[in-house]
């Protein structure tokens, strides 16, 4: 997958979580749950739905590589290169 | 639709969810919305563990639908239906009365806020900080703190204020001042949000609409079906035994409480040395005494509030409440605005009890025990519902050892384990594969969005290790 490919994956998934989620004013290098009201539950949903849709296991550990939309990116890249 | 009855249940599932409340419900839903075949086993005939009701003398009345936080709302849309989150509506009137203070509050954050400046003569900043810190605090926080520490740094000597911040969360989860801080600070901040809420239509409907949507996911839900053993081999989680048959499965969930899952159903055998000793360490919370009150059909009362925090004793104390003459209870009162197309009056009254108190009582002494108990709620409902005794038709009450038969949890607890349990509960996979938890521990992972909440949150583990 493209890095713009991964992207709309991400916002896809949110906007499955939170139908009202408004991504025109997303800044991509700022953390996404103060700007999208997202908590720790809506975070686990995204690392769910991304194991459920690319066989992905995110560990506990790196769950803070998923803070901003671009480090989401970074962080899939590698991971999602052959999906 | 009709549930499974057990000789036509598979014999083999990718998870099976052991119980059947809030938690068990939720991770049953989640995991089968994933893709995987889940099989659900109770032991009662009824749905929802202790998010449960009963049936007496042409009333319906709710056992824990006293009010929860406004989280409901996103969880059980996401998580639930639609529907069911459609149903969530507020309880405007949450009153105390004690003899520091009697005030009607909505228990919303600007309600309170209002209410620690104005009637307790708070200043502003020290309350604004108060709400600050805990908000900010976290379950992976330092635990060094005690809710009693905490309280004493914001508001020294103020044992009326103390008593309006900590009342109803012994309530809602059994804890003392003695307890880490930060599950203070983690409950209390779910519920001073936008007040407390109630699920239109009782128990019944929403354990209905559950039953519905899991249905709709794809659960074998089998009633009527207890649990003997989860069978173990070799460190790994292969099934369950129900009586003689055993049904296969790599992942197992077990709703029952953490003590019952580890001394009972797997069996100490199954854990390290090593585990048991950091398991034996967890202590469980306390039991309830509950009475409920129906109200005969054409009598009424004036509306008194939804929720009633009351106690003639004079300072808080966790011990006093948890007494079998305790002075503190609260009220949940169930007007026809509950149940729109069952108009009922009906009033429970709710205490905290500790088991060993009721349960080392002979048959005599129990029975009188539980008239006194009766009475004693019948005088204090009396200050808020004048002539209650004469409009009452139906009268049940619950103990300790009531819980404790229901549940099967150990002494009963309503709410689980104190903190240490936590973690024990969340690392159950990592000591026996394929074994997972899920249930009021921590005193955080309690009440119906904690239960909710966790029950998605253990899902995600037994979604990474079924997929792995």
């Amino acid at each position: 997958m493209t890095r713009d490919e991964i992207k709309d994956v991400i916002l896809e998934i949110i906007e499955d979580i939170d139908e009202d989620a408004e991504f025109d004013e997303l800044d991509a290098d700022k953390p996404l749950r103060d700007q999208l009201d997202l908590d720790s539950m809506d975070f686990l949903d995204i690392v769910m739905e991304l194991r459920k849709r690319y066989q992905l296991q995110i560990p506990e550990e790196e769950y803070p590589e998923l803070a901003t939309l671009n480090s989401c990116v970074n962080y899939l890249e590698p991971k999602l290169k052959d999906a | 639709m009709a549930f499974t009855p057990l000789e036509k249940v598979e014999e083999h599932y990718d998870v099976i969810v052991i119980g059947s409340g809030l938690g068990g419900l939720t991770c049953a839903n989640r995991l089968a919305k994933a893709g995987h075949s889940v099989l659900l086993l109770e032991h009662h005939t009824q749905l929802g563990g202790l998010a449960t009701w009963f049936k007496r003398g042409g009333h319906t009345f709710d056992v824990s639908l006293h009010g929860f936080p406004f989280g409901m709302v996103k969880t059980c849309k996401k998580y639930w239906s639609k529907e069911i989150r459609d149903s969530i509506v507020q309880l405007k009137n949450i009153v105390f009365d004690n003899p520091q203070f009697s005030l009607t509050t909505t228990f919303s954050k600007d309600d309170f806020t209002r209410i620690l400046y104005k009637k307790f003569k708070l200043d502003r900043i020290t309350v604004d900080d108060f709400f600050n810190t805990v908000r900010a605090m976290n379950f992976y926080d330092d635990q060094g703190m005690t809710t009693r520490e905490l309280f004493e740094q914001f508001f020294p000597g103020r044992s009326d204020v103390h008593r309006l911040l900590m009342e109803p969360i012994t309530y809602a989860n059994g804890s003392t001042l003695d307890e880490p801080a930060i599950t203070y600070g983690i409950v209390f901040s779910n519920f001073m949000n936008r007040g407390v809420f109630t699920f239109e239509g009782g128990t019944d409907r929403l354990i209905g609409l559950m039953a519905d949507d899991l249905q709709k996911s794809g659960v074998t839900i089998c009633t009527g079906a207890r649990v003997d053993r989860i069978v173990v081999e070799n460190g790994k989680t292969r099934g369950v035994m129900v009586g003689q048959k055993m049904i296969a499965a790599p992942a197992v969930v077990s709703n029952s409480g953490i003590t019952n899952t580890i001394d009972n159903l797997a069996g100490r055998e199954a854990f390290s040395d090593d585990f048991l000793s950091r398991f034996d360490k967890v202590v469980v919370n306390n039991s309830s005494c509950q009475v409920y009150f129906g109200i005969r059909k054409g009598d009424s009362f004036e509306d008194v509030g939804d929720l009633l925090f009351t106690s003639t004793a004079r300072e808080f104390s966790s011990e006093e409440m948890r007494l079998m003459d305790t002075k503190s209870r609260t009220f949940s009162v169930y007007y026809p605005k509950t149940r729109p197309d069952k108009p009922d009056y009906t009033v429970v009254a709710s205490m905290n009890g500790n088991y060993a108190d009721w349960a080392t009582l002979t048959d005599r002494e129990y029975s009188l025990a539980k008239e006194a108990m009766v009475e004693r709620c019948f005088v204090d409902l009396e200050r808020y519902i004048p002539g209650i005794r004469d409009k009452v038709d139906t009268i049940e009450s619950a103990t300790p050892k009531t819980f404790n038969r229901y549940t099967l949890h150990t002494e009963g607890t309503s709410f689980g384990t104190k903190f240490e349990g936590l973690d024990i509960s969340r690392t159950l996979f990592k000591e026996v594969g394929g074994l997972f938890h899920v249930g009021s521990v921590g005193i955080i992972m309690s009440g119906w969005l904690g239960a909710i909440n966790y029950g998605v949150i253990v899902a995600n583990d037994v979604d990474a290790f079924v997929r792995s």
